[in-house]
């Protein structure tokens, strides 16, 4: 069920973990008579369209000391909320926070707007690795706000050494009744392309059909197919073995110490949240002076400080604690991170194909 | 006194009006569209083309759905079937007792419906994992029984294997009764408590057993009451997702998850729409037989 699916699921624990951190929410801001209007002459509002629990704890008081300007945060829980919602038109957001191959989509289905680079200085803050994708082309329709990757989360106890492999998950009985697979179709049969050893896109038929038939040979021993609620099922000891993002595990890491998360050897997929402004956002030039704010140093340290997400923004990771800056499960190590890729949205047609063959393997 | 609708139009109409305006407004035309849907093709990422095709249709007859619809209404049968032989007792409980108990009874079996789906799902979830209530309570035992049997020198038990109860078709048919309980109860008590406890007397009087009474004089009786219970279980378990989401096993995929999945992640409305309107005709189809059911009823022998 999709209402758990994305990055909201049980961020509780990291909240408690820096709950210091997230004291002393100054309020005082927000009344302050006479705050600077916003530039451009637009009103000082603007409506922001992200994630659960996917921002700073001060961030929106923060910015409206800085610039006068008022945000209305609504949230969303899958990017298919996301595009559905603006499919239809576009219904007042300025800001919204699509992953990778939705910024492809909607650049694509023409929803999202060219930036302004030049209202957007703090673009100098972002690592250079993540200015030129191939979702986004020197980075024209969107900026990115974090990125995560796909890993095995396991419980080291119940689990022989390292599993560094997607052999563990999808091709061994090693495990049986122990696994939990995340119920993303695309995901999936992408990662079961990495581990025959190809490109998760472009992926040939033949080979498509071969993991069809090895998915359907280890559903046997895959417990559950889980709504990216897989944390949960591996910190309460239902599974041992669990595909999940790297962020998820992270949390749940500081809870547990018998847990942990490896980035399998044959690479994984990528994926990267950014902001971007539809087309027909009210506010235009609101919108880019909050993204150039959220880009900032400091900014970008709070907003870290809170969701644990690995951050493509390298001023703001070099004011993060040693704590983040060194987590193997924030930050996977750089040789298994060069074979990781971003999935590239490959039409319609593709992705009611990897549905149909998910629903085959699940049928069977 | 009862008065032919037609020598108060004016009245009947403005009655009827603001209800008869909502359900066209609300459920017949966006239902209409989504019909439209399924004989449409996608064009781009954000338009459908209504083609007038029925390759949607087709698409939905294949074995691989096909098979996934008897499934779930497999497991929608199971379940209107436990709920019955479940709720039948404790409708026939409810009807019998005192008047001020009744109240109470029909509360308990309402109150979680007061309570989110989600929650109570949720709970389960708790109850049944490996390492949930019953596991535990039943590990509690086992290692308690396990003393015992040492002490007495019977040799060791063994460690103690927690059961399968979560993620798979056994839980999900278990979520499925636990939550639609309450839609068979109801129907089923409204019947027996109208009932004329005076046939139920002379049967007994008459020297037939509890056991043919009920069987005889009463589950014939209450049959209109068991047909309306039957249908309104069935149909909202046939459509369940949610339930099958969170406690299935790899394989406990109904239809309305394939549906979901349509709508959301593949983005493909018109084949989503198609599978929607089969599953609808099969809702008709159980509603048509109720209504026959009745019908026959109601002739006399």
């Amino acid at each position: 069920m999709s209402m758990f699916s994305g990055r909201g699921a049980s961020r509780r624990s990291l909240l408690t973990a820096l709950g210091a951190a997230a004291v002393g929410v100054s309020f005082t801001a927000c009344s302050q008579p006479g705050a600077s209007p916003a530039a451009g002459g637009e009103e000082p509002k603007l409506n922001f369209y992200n994630w659960d629990t996917y921002i700073g704890e001060t961030t929106l008081a923060d910015f409206k000391a800085a610039s006068g300007v008022d945000v209305n945060m609504s949230l969303f829980a899958t990017n298919d909320e996301l595009f559905a919602k603006l499919k239809a038109g576009n219904p007042g957001f300025d800001v919204i926070v699509p992953s990778n191959e939705f910024v492809s989509r909607m650049t694509e289905a023409k929803l999202i707007q060219p930036l302004d680079h030049s209202k957007i200085p703090n673009l100098k803050n972002i690592d250079p690795s993540f200015m030129n994708p191939d979702y986004d082309p020197s980075r024209k329709m969107s900026v990115p706000y974090t990125w995560l990757v796909l890993g095995i989360g396991y419980r080291k106890s119940k689990v022989k050494g390292v599993p560094d492999s997607w052999k563990w998950l999808f091709d061994s009985d090693a495990y049986k009744g122990k696994i939990a697979l995340l119920s993303e179709s695309a995901d999936l049969i992408r990662l079961a392309a990495k581990y025959k050893g190809h490109s998760v896109n472009n992926i040939p038929p033949e080979v498509v059909a071969e993991i069809e038939k090895m998915l359907i040979r280890q559903k046997p021993f895959v417990k559950a197919f889980h709504e990216d609620n897989g944390q949960d099922m591996l910190l309460s000891g239902e599974v041992d073995l669990v595909l999940e993002y790297n962020g998820d595990i992270a949390q749940i890491m500081t809870e547990d110490p018998d847990i942990g998360f490896v980035v399998p050897k044959e690479g994984s997929l990528i994926n990267s949240d950014n902001l971007c402004i539809p087309v027909g956002a009210p506010r235009p030039n609101n919108a880019h002076a909050f993204i150039n704010y959220l880009l900032d140093a400091e900014a970008g340290k709070k907003i870290s400080e809170t969701i644990l997400y690995p951050t493509p923004n390298a001023a703001a990771k070099a004011l993060m604690p040693e704590s983040y800056r060194n987590n193997p499960a924030i930050f996977p190590p750089a040789d298994v991170m060069a074979k990781c890729e971003y999935g590239a949205f490959e039409g319609a047609a593709k992705a009611s194909l990897y549905e149909e063959v998910v629903t085959r393997v699940r049928a069977a | 006194m009862e008065q032919h609708w037609k020598s108060a139009k004016g009245l009947f109409g403005a009655v009827l009006g603001p209800p008869l305006f909502w359900l066209v407004l609300f459920f017949m035309i966006p239902m209409g569209i989504v019909w439209l849907y399924s004989f449409g093709e996608n064009r781009g990422l954000t338009d459908i083309a209504l083609t007038g095709t029925f390759s949607n249709y087709l698409r939905a007859l294949d074995p691989l759905y096909l098979k996934i619809f008897v499934k779930s209404v497999g497991i929608a049968g199971l379940t209107t079937l436990i709920c019955l032989v479940i709720g039948f007792p404790v409708a026939l409980a409810i009807t019998f007792a005192p008047p001020k108990a009744k109240t109470w009874l029909l509360l308990a079996v309402m109150l979680p419906f007061w309570t989110n789906l989600l929650i109570r799902t949720y709970a389960l979830i708790a109850v049944l994992r490996t390492e949930g209530y019953v596991n535990q309570s039943l590990e509690w035992l086992w290692n308690g029984f396990g003393a015992v049997v040492g002490v007495l020198g019977l040799g060791a038990l063994g460690p103690f294997q927690p059961l399968e109860l979560l993620h798979n078709n056994f839980a999900v048919v278990l979520g499925l009764v636990y939550v639609h309980l309450p839609f068979m109860v109801l129907p089923l008590y409204s019947a027996l408590d109208r009932l004329d406890t005076s046939l139920i007397e002379a049967s007994l009087d008459l020297g037939a057993g509890h056991l043919r009474t009920l069987l005889t004089i009463v589950a014939p009786l209450a049959l209109p009451g068991i047909a309306s219970g039957v249908v309104i279980t069935f149909i909202p378990a046939l459509g369940s997702y949610l339930t099958p989401d969170l406690l299935g096993g790899p394989d406990s995929q109904m239809i309305a998850n394939i549906i979901e999945r349509q709508f959301k992640r593949a983005n493909d409305w018109p084949f989503g729409a198609a599978l929607s309107f089969l599953l609808m005709y099969m809702t008709f189809i159980a509603i048509a037989l109720q209504a026959m059911l009745s019908r026959r009823r109601r002739e006399p022998a």
